[in-house]
């Protein structure tokens, strides 16, 4: 698999990024991919490991040497089969995942790792491009419904995999579109949002019935919910801010990032013709000719310097408490093959801006209940638990805008939640014990309201997960042969099966006495 | 007390395991009249042959001796109070008694009783005075009452061949009545056999019969045992009736079956109804000598001459031989329609009492050595210099040669040779116009339109019998694009089928047998000419007769039938064969209970159609479909076969099988091991062209080719399988199941694979069928999926197959030892209990144990410290070459810090490490000596002898030449970019008592050292390492079969051996059965990864513990399995330097790592309440099957006898408490040291002049060890210590020999002079007033300069088999040499003045060979795989002549000096054989230094 040796002779190439100064002034995806002939031989790098450590990192399992292999041979449409068969949604994952599975690339031990999301994402849009992605509605319905409250990744996933399986299945999405914080946390810029139109118009092909606006708990109660579906599956997020708990909080101009990024993203979705929600007169967020001061440094702080730049903010500064990373990325606490707990740098910072290191919040001060300055000091320490201040180096930012990206803390509680009365893990997420099942017989919960802040390649593994669960809970269904089983080895064990003959005459012509025959004919009442 | 019934099993001991290997002798007096003499010295042969017997732990006790000879009629007439016949109307049976009287009277009663009834009468019982002071104390207990009764002949009887027949009659049917408390060493008219649980030198003491004059006869055959048990048996010493064998019969069982299927067809006139008496011709349970005594004596009784009967048996390798005649070639062709060879590694002498003489098996692997005197005596032994004789009285002599029959006509009085018997024998009749005229050839056969198969589609079939991807990319289509089954690395992780979720096919509980130690495995690609894949099908008809009709076989040339080919047999029309197809599926509505009813049916089925005359039966999956499940072909193929065998009907067909199913060669050979005569793997050909549409195929390959390929690759797979447990033709591989069943209910194994060692239990034939119907499943309903299973065998997936090392344990393991603060022995916590309590509890035997912990703990402190250990444990042999220098180095400094050992592997050892902490303390000895010298032995604390590896087991190696650079090359003495090549055996260990006399070689090389023996897991592993301790050696490993390797044939990681809890257990309960395990370390290794696999070997019977997989991995591993193709990406297994740059690996992490496996063991032996290791050992009390296993598999899986513990005396040590007993003492060598003291004070020159015989071994081994610890490897200035030597040396004569000692010896050598000869000098040459002439006649005997690194060598005379073999820097001159001369030579030069056998030069890399090729057919006998034979260069002339002076000068050869003094007319006759590789090495090496001196300024 890949070309014996070709990690020794070919350097990796990764997305084919546009320039930052071009890319700043639209809302256009800022990257592509590289030619075909770039992308085989960048899967020729793949080392077809014996213990392919990039799957196990893959939280879907993705078959990554296997289509790697695929792609450098040219077999684009056995990759796509093979890709499918774990991911749903790999146009998604091939975009905005931070590819945990190029973290355990083994290459990445002392090299730079096989650029597998490209790869991925190669895979997804030639099989769009090749008509290979058609609806594949299944063939017979088990007259049983599923109601999914979410149309995050994991809401999509739960549904595509339980829609596969013959159930009808209905999404309930209390926006105004799908996608949950795919489609209003994620600039465009990453991921364009006609990617996940794209999609769900193929789910609804499939069968997969949308409903938006709702907001269960609100204005459907989560009784007429249970009442209407066999099954109903939480898959509303981790939706609640972590906040700075600092003096001067209470200042205006000082804003949770999501609601930023909403409102940027249905700003770029209005300018699109795009249905959207305009914000409430008074409430806007803008950041054109502001300083801006972004409180944390992950992937949705990246985002809101992204939009800021293209705002044309005056300044943008993203405060990092933690320590500045060496080159590859890690610390001792995540030795290969575990994912880096944090990025070295992102895309928003080569089109602007500047992020501070080691820099804790301290308060925030202003004039006229507007915020004007942020207030810090240089603290030490590697991680939330051992931080220490570090003496006299208190300062200050100033700062017309502050935006607070420090994530989530669960999933919002009032609402279905509390209507389900559904118990709650410690750190206030729904409670299922590995089995997706919450307390509230009927209701499962996936992706991050079952786990917390997590990635959207976690989300559609959780959901797929929780189909299997819910599938077999509605009492499984005829074409539980299970494609995705099949394809990915995960052969059923010992489950009893109820012996299944089909008589399939056609394409089956069956050997005649003839063929077990002998000296003196076929012997009578054989076989 | 006597006790003479054959051993029982106790545990996992099985006394069908027994081994045996010995010297064997026999006289003859060609003239007139028996005499006394020839009793004498046959026995002053036997005692010279004592050294290879051996004792076991009552010293006394000898494994057994005993002596046949002709009826000594004028001593009995006098000694036997009874009136007796004239000689031949009178028969002896000895009989061996129980001394117990009134069963002894039972006995008698039926001894005479069955003579009457059978129409003889009972002259009268004589008592065999025996003396018991010359017995040993154990033999003594068990010795039988031992008396003659002699039998006088009733008239009616035509003839003495009709009374020999009668008695053998008789003696059957009061073997079947009287049970194991009797035996009949011999009941003959013409011979008798003394014999007896002896020492040679007990016999004559023992037995005063041997000793009185009038004792006398012409012909005598005497033998000494070497055994690997120590259990009283006086029964299984030799003779038997009519052979003395030395060697093994490898495909016994299969011999044994077939013998079995054809006594129903026996039909005798000269037996008549008689015959039905002899029924089962074979003797339940006896020995493989015995077993093939006994069919020895029935084809020669049914009126075969003894040389026919033996050269039906063991016949030589004659197909595609041109230098046979035809009729002798006709001959075998068409007696091997009558019965396939008895294949193994044997000599056997064999006599009717009237000829007398012995033949050597096809590869011609145990020595034989014979002279002729002048007074009229021929003596025939395992070793020359056994007769008493002045060389003026030697007429004649010579060797065994392979294949070849050596026979002594007692009434002609004269030697036969071999053409001559072989002329003899094949002229009685046409045998080759009846085969011409009747054998049928598939290739004639007119091609025939396929009968309509089924049309389903291919995803469908591939599905259903269970095909995933991993198998189309990693197995058929490297087999279609290369012909050659792919190579892989590292070991198998897996989980056993037992334990699988994921339905492995049958194949996979069937784990291979291998040869190790007690028979030697075969190259089948150096040595391809003894190899045969022929095949054939038909019906056999009565063996005892000879007509036509029994050459109605038809011929295949392999067994892997293509679809057009299977048709052509499938629609046969001919008048002879008659083919039936069978259906193998059944009708799924029957639900998993119709397997066994189809089963059921399918042998009534095949039944039936044999009453209707077919000969030909094709069992067919091919009805496979949404309706139909398929059966597992294994399962139909074994199940018919053994139906058709207790039918007593199989040989009147034969088994051909149509399946989707197969798709490895495990596969195939599976298939074949149990009686399939060919096979149509269909679904393999079909999957072809899917291959070729995902681009898994060079796009130029034609469907056409690549199923050639495939043929070819599985035909080369095969042979590579059945030659690990040495055997030669796939016809006698047939049905001979050399198979060790791990994870089957014992009921399922009965009925269904009879005979087939199973020591677990496990799944039954329901789970077989669920799993048929899981596989169903996937492929019905067809939903028109385009993808199958990925696999995750060979490579893990995460929701393919189990592996113990997957991303999770190998990442914890190495951040376990990374971790800079205190959290690593938490994070090894973590790797310990993801591998005990999760994977290995659903991959492993160890798995399914439970420790008996107490309640409460005793307090941890009081527990044996982790320092104290890890002192147990050491590193697997991992060579440089395979490894990195880096990650050697690393291993070897990290056990100097434990106080532990490392393993430096196949390979030598850099010198420089010698010194420092990066020495490896255990140098191992492998078939390919790479690096062997003697001061790399001089510098070990432990050498080990690698009989076997876990990963492939019974087979060779190879080193790239890509992996082979400057610094590799300069440590193997080799040349750089040149591939190496490891034989599969060592070719000084053909058995037991040669692995003995290697153990001697290297107690000589380094007295200090300890030596160990690395053996892998089977079954009858137990009895090899008893046998191991017999042979004196101080340690034995007992490796699992899922070890590591740098490379090796996929198959073979995955299908050869057994898990090392099942082998140590057996070493364990063996041991102490034997009374043996108190000399002997033992250690276990093979995927040792937690304290939990220490203490649970240690429990099993471990003093010590290996690691191997697991200390690379906390060096950075991470299990890529690309070792084979030197892309290691961390540096560890790679040679690359680029990448060897990037390995990260330090000691410090294998020591971290190794003391957390001590911690946890420590914390485990306070859980168990034993404070020190030692009281660990054996204590298999503390194991239980764990009972909280839930897996639905592991439920039939029975390890109580894994956890049975041998009644043995209280007190007795179940570990090592002593060593084992010096056996040096007596070595010729403490004499040369003391007379070469200033010599090695002051390196004053020094002349030594002595006596020599043939118990003299490794003359010149201490010397050299001395030498090479004082001087190191340059040794002392040539001719230092000049030794002249008289007489006939004993094996490995001028071992070891140094730079600076020349040996010159006036006599003869007996086999391996010169081993691994070190820069010294050996010349041998005939004493001066020899009667014959040296350059006819043999002077050294086989596998001589063995692993030679340097010196140089002169014979003047002939040698005999492997001259020069693995040579790598002696130059040597000789006078003619036997087969497979040069091989594997990698290095030195070889002059051949004389004869040459065949296959000179296979494997050869390096080197040059000179051979004079008188009759200008050398190249007919040379190998040319790897070789060019090329005239001689003005360079090459001159080196050739120096090299001969020195030979005249030093040997006084005539031969020498005629070519020197015609040298201008000789110089054209010689042939200069050039390895092709190394003439490409030589050639670019010139080219680098020619551009570098070019690039050097001119004129500088």
């Amino acid at each position: 698999m890949g070309q014996l040796g070709g990690f020794l002779k070919i350097h990796r190439v990764g997305f084919d990024k546009r320039d930052p100064r071009a890319r700043v002034g639209d809302y256009a995806q800022y990257f592509g991919l590289q030619p075909e002939e770039e992308l085989r031989r960048q899967g020729a790098r793949c080392m077809d490991c014996g213990v392919p450590f990039c799957h196990e990192g893959c939280p879907l399992g993705n078959l990554i040497p296997d289509w790697n292999d695929l792609v450098y041979r040219g077999k684009w449409h056995d990759a796509s089969v093979q890709l499918h068969a774990t991911n749903n949604f790999p146009e998604f994952t091939g975009r905005i995942c931070p590819a945990p599975c190029e973290s355990a690339c083994v290459l990445a031990i002392n090299d730079e790792a096989v650029t597998i999301e490209q790869v991925e994402l190669a895979i997804a849009e030639r099989a769009f491009g090749e008509g290979w992605v058609v609806p594949e509605p299944p063939d017979r319905r088990t007259g049983k419904t599923v109601g999914v409250i979410g149309s995050g990744p994991a809401g999509l996933a739960v549904a595509a995999e339980l829609n596969k399986s013959g159930h009808t299945v209905t999404v309930y999405e209390r926006d105004e579109g799908p996608g949950g914080l795919m489609r209003f946390g994620v600039p465009d810029a990453k991921l364009p949002k006609t990617v996940i139109d794209r999609r769900v118009a193929l789910l609804e092909a499939e069968g997969v019935r949308f409903e938006y606006g709702v907001d269960v708990g609100a204005e459907v109660s989560v009784a007429e919910l249970r009442e209407r579906h066999d099954a109903l599956v939480v898959a509303i997020g981790s939706r609640v801010h972590r906040d700075v708990e600092v003096e001067g909080r209470e200042l205006s101009g000082i804003h949770f990032a999501m609601d930023y990024l909403y409102q940027r993203n249905r700003f770029v979705a209005a300018q699109e013709g795009r249905p959207s929600r305009a914000p409430e007169p008074g409430s806007e967020i803008v950041a054109a000719g502001k300083r801006v001061v972004v409180i944390g440094g992950g992937d949705t702080g990246m985002d809101c310097i992204s939009n800021a730049n293209r705002e044309g903010a005056s300044r943008a500064i993203i405060l990092d408490v933690y320590q500045e990373l060496d080159r590859s990325g890690r610390d001792e606490r995540t030795p290969w093959p575990l994912p880096p707990k944090r990025t070295l740098t992102t895309y928003a910072l080569e089109e602007g801006g500047r992020r501070w290191w080691s820099s804790e919040v301290t308060g925030f001060s202003g004039e006229g209940g507007r915020v004007t300055q942020v207030h810090a000091r240089r603290v030490t320490g590697t991680s939330s638990r051992d931080l220490t201040p570090v003496p006299g180096s208190e300062f200050a930012v100033a700062a017309d805008l502050v935006l607070i990206a420090i994530g989530f803390s669960g999933p919002e509680h009032a609402g279905a939640i509390e209507q389900l009365g559904l118990e709650l893990d410690p750190r206030g997420n729904v409670r299922t014990r590995q089995t997706y099942r919450t307390s509230a017989p009927g209701v499962y919960a996936c992706g991050d309201a079952r786990v917390g802040q997590s990635l959207v390649v976690t989300a559609i593994a959780e959901g797929r997960r929780c189909a299997r669960i819910v599938n077999k809970d509605l009492g499984g269904s005829p074409m539980d042969a299970d494609r995705e089983q099949l394809a990915i080895g995960a052969w059923s064990g010992v489950e009893d099966h109820t012996l299944r003959h089909e008589a399939e005459a056609a394409g089956s012509v069956r050997l005649g006495d003839d063929f077990f025959s002998g000296p003196g004919g076929p012997i009578k009442d054989a076989r | 007390m006597h006790e003479m019934k054959p051993l029982q099993a106790v545990g996992l001991y099985h006394p069908e395991n027994e081994h045996d290997a010995c010297g064997v002798a026999f006289v003859a007096k060609l003239t007139e009249g028996a005499d006394h003499g020839v009793v004498d010295r046959a026995l002053y042969a036997l005692e010279n042959l004592e050294h290879r017997g051996a004792a076991g732990a009552d010293p006394t006790t000898g494994d057994g001796a005993g002596i046949l000879i002709q009826l000594p009629d004028a001593f009995l007439r006098e000694a036997a109070e009874v009136e007796l016949p004239p000689l031949g109307r009178y028969g002896v049976g000895m009989c061996f008694l129980p001394h117990e009287q009134a069963r002894h009277d039972e006995l008698v009663e039926l001894i005479e009783g069955v003579v009457a009834r059978e129409g003889q009468r009972v002259l009268g019982w004589r008592d065999v005075p025996v003396d018991d002071r010359h017995v040993g104390v154990v033999a003594g207990k068990a010795a039988p009452r031992i008396r003659q009764v002699l039998i006088g002949a009733a008239g009616e009887l035509a003839d003495e061949g009709a009374f020999e027949r009668k008695l053998y009659v008789i003696r059957r049917l009061i073997e079947k009545a009287a049970g194991a408390d009797l035996a009949i060493p011999s009941l003959s008219a013409r011979t008798v056999v003394y014999k007896g649980m002896l020492t040679a030198p007990q016999m004559s003491g023992y037995f005063p019969d041997l000793k009185d004059p009038r004792f006398a006869t012409r012909l005598a055959l005497v033998h000494s045992r070497f055994s690997t048990n120590t259990f009283p048996s006086w029964e299984l010493a030799h003779p038997y009736r009519m052979i003395a064998h030395n060697g093994e019969i490898n495909t016994l069982r299969g011999n044994v079956n077939w013998m079995r299927a054809r006594e129903s067809q026996l039909a005798s006139e000269l037996f008549g109804d008689d015959l039905q008496k002899l029924m089962p011709v074979v003797r339940q349970g006896g020995s493989d000598s015995a077993t093939f005594d006994n069919v020895l004596e029935l084809l020669t009784l049914a009126g075969r001459p003894i040389a026919h009967a033996v050269m039906m048996m063991v016949p030589e390798a004659y197909r595609d031989r041109t230098d046979l005649p035809p009729a002798v070639r006709g001959f075998y062709d068409y007696h091997s329609c009558a019965m396939e060879p008895w294949d193994g590694p044997a000599v056997v002498a064999f006599t009717d009492g009237r000829q007398v003489g012995a033949t050597l098996d096809r590869n011609g692997l145990r020595p034989g050595r014979w002279v002729q005197t002048a007074d009229g005596y021929v003596v025939l032994a395992s070793e020359t210099g056994v007769v008493k004789a002045a060389p003026s009285e030697i007429v004649r002599k010579g060797r065994l040669q392979p294949g070849k029959v050596f026979l002594v006509d007692l009434e002609q009085g004269r030697i036969v040779e071999d053409e001559e018997v072989k002329a003899q024998v094949a002229g009685q009749r046409p045998y080759g116009e009846w085969y011409a005229e009747r054998v049928v050839h598939l290739d004639d056969l007119p091609e025939r339109a396929p009968r309509a198969p089924r049309v389903e589609p291919l995803r469908s079939k591939q599905l259903a019998f269970g095909y995933s991807q991993e198998d189309l990319r990693m197995v058929i289509a490297p087999m279609a694009a290369n012909g050659e089954e792919p190579t892989a690395s590292m070991g198998n992780d897996a989980a056993l089928a037992v334990l699988s979720d994921r339905q492995p096919p049958l194949f996979a509980y069937f784990k291979q047998l291998f040869a190790q130690v007690t028979n030697p495995p075969i190259d089948p690609l150096r040595e391809s000419i003894v190899m045969s894949l022929a095949t054939s099908v038909g019906g056999e008809v009565n063996l005892l007769t000879e007509s036509p009709a029994h050459a109605h076989q038809l011929f295949m040339r392999q067994p892997i039938l293509r679809n057009h080919e299977l048709e052509k047999l499938r629609q046969v029309s001919h008048d002879v064969f008659h083919a039936a197809t069978i259906d193998l599926t059944w009708p799924i509505e029957l639900g998993a209970e119709g397997m066994e009813w189809r089963v059921e049916a399918i042998c009534a089925e095949a039944s039936a159609w044999i009453e209707r005359g077919a000969n030909i039966l094709i069992l067919s999956d091919r009805n496979l479909g949404p309706e139909r499940v398929a059966i597992p072909s294994l399962l139909a193929v074994a199940a018919v076969h053994h139906h058709l065998v207790r039918a007593g009907t199989r040989l009147r067909c034969g088994l051909v099988i149509e399946t989707g199913e197969p798709r490895e060669i495990h596969h195939m050979a599976t298939l074949i091991g149990y009686g399939a005569a060919a096979i149509n793997p269909y679904l393999m050909f079909e999957s072809l062209d899917e291959l070729a549409d995902r681009g898994l195929l060079p796009v130029d390959l034609d469907r056409e080719t690549a199923e050639q390929r495939i043929v070819k690759a599985i035909g080369k797979g095969l042979l590579k399988t059945f030659s690990k447990m040495g055997i030669s033709t796939i016809q006698s591989y047939c049905g001979a199941q050399i198979f060790e069943a791990v994870g089957l209910a014992p009921e399922l194994v009965e009925q269904h694979f009879t005979g087939t060692a199973s020591r677990i239990g496990g799944i039954g034939i329901d789970v077989l069928a669920k799993e048929a119907l899981e596989r169903h499943f996937r492929a019905y309903p067809r939903t028109g999926r385009e993808v199958l299973p990925v696999g995750g065998v060979l490579q893990w997936r995460r929701d393919g197959e189990l592996h113990i090392w997957n991303p999770d344990t190998v990442a914890l393991l190495q951040h376990s030892v990374r971790s800079q603060n205190g959290e690593g022995l938490q994070t090894y916590r973590d790797f310990s209990r993801a591998v005990n309590d999760d994977a290995a509890r659903k991959a492993s035997l160890r798995g399914l144990m439970r420790l008996k912990t107490l309640s409460e703990p005793i307090p941890l402190e009081e527990v044996e410290s982790a320092e104290e250990i890890v002192k147990r444990f050491s590193t697997g042999a991992m060579s440089l070459g395979a490894i990195s220098r880096e990650s050697h180095e690393a291993l070897a400094v990290a056990m100097n810090r434990l106080g532990a050992k490392s393993n430096t592997g196949e390979g030598g050892e850099d010198p420089a490490r010698f010194g420092d902490e990066r020495r490896s303390s255990i140098k191992q000895i492998a078939s390919g000596r790479f690096g062997v010298t003697p001061h790399y032995l001089v510098n070990a604390d432990r050498l080990q002898i690698k009989m076997a590896q876990g990963a492939k087991p019974g087979e060779g190696g190879q080193l790239p030449g890509h992996k082979v650079d400057d610094y590799i090359a300069w440590l193997r003495n080799s040349t750089p970019g040149v591939g190496l090549i490891s034989p599969p055996p060592h070719h000084d260990i053909y058995s037991i008592e040669d692995l003995k006399q290697l153990i001697y070689d290297l107690r000589c090389s380094n007295p200090r050292a300890e030596v160990s023996v690395k053996l892998v897991a089977e079954v009858g592993v137990g009895t090899v390492a008893a046998g191991v301790a017999k042979a004196n050696a101080d340690h034995v490993v007992i490796s699992g079969h899922d070890g590591g390797t740098g490379a090796s044939p996929q198959s073979s990681i995955q299908a050869a051996g057994i898990p090392w809890e099942i082998g140590l257990a057996e070493t364990q309960q063996t041991l102490l059965l034997n009374d043996l395990r108190s000399r002997i370390t033992v250690e276990a290794d093979g995927q040792m990864k937690t304290g939990r696999d220490v203490v649970i070997a240690a429990l099993l019977g471990a003093d010590e513990v290996g690691f191997s997989t697991a200390p690379l991995i906390a060096m950075g591993c991470i299990m890529m399995r690309v070792c084979h193709l030197n892309t290691c990406p961390v540096g560890v297994a790679t040679q690359d330097p680029v990448l060897r740059r990037r390995f990260q690996g330090t000691p410090e992490h294998v020591v971290k790592y190794l003391f957390f496996v001590a911690e946890e063991a420590r914390e485990l032996m306070a859980a168990l309440g034993v404070r020190t290791y030692e009281e660990l050992i054996g204590r298999t009390d503390l194991l239980e099957l764990d009972e909280a296993i839930e897996h639905w598999k592991a439920r039939g899986v029975d390890l109580s006898s894994v956890f049975a513990m041998p009644e043995v005396a209280d007190g007795a040590p179940r570990h090592r408490t002593r060593a084992p007993d010096p056996v040096l003492d007596d070595a010729l060598d403490w004499e040369l040291l003391r007379q070469a003291g200033e010599a090695l004070e002051r390196r004053k020159p020094t002349r030594i002049a002595t006596r020599v015989r043939n118990v003299n071994r490794t003359v010149g081994g201490l010397l050299s060890s001395e030498i090479a610890r004082r001087f190191g490897p340059e040794g002392l200035p040539e001719g230092t210590i000049e030794v002249a030597l008289t007489g006939s040396a004993g094996q490995s004569f001028g071992a070891w020999l140094m730079p600076g000692v020349t040996f010159t010896l006036a006599g003869e050598t007996n086999d391996y002079a010169g081993k691994g000869l070190a820069g010294g000098i050996v010349t041998v040459h005939p004493p001066a007033d020899a009667g014959f002439a040296a350059e006819e006649n043999v002077i050294v005997g086989n596998t001589v300069l063995y692993g030679a690194t340097g010196g140089r060598a002169f014979f003047r005379g002939l040698a005999g088999e492997r001259f020069a073999v693995r040579n790598s820097g002696a130059h040597a001159v000789v006078e003619g040499v036997g087969d497979h001369g040069c091989e594997y030579m990698t290095g030195g030069r070889v002059v051949v003045l004389g004869p040459t056998g065949r296959n000179f030069g296979a494997g050869m890399s390096g080197g040059i060979a000179y051979v004079y090729d008188e009759r200008g057919d050398f190249a007919g006998r040379c190998n040319t795989e790897l070789v060019e034979l090329e005239e001689l260069s003005e360079h090459d002339e001159a080196e050739c002549k120096d090299l001969i002076a020195e030979h005249a000068a030093r040997t006084g050869s005539p031969v020498a000096q005629r070519m020197l003094d015609g040298w201008d007319a000789c110089v054209g006759r010689f042939v200069k054989v050039m390895p092709r590789d190394y003439k490409r090495a030589l050639a670019e090496r010139a080219a680098a230094a020619a551009a570098q001196h070019s690039a050097e300024p001119a004129g500088a």
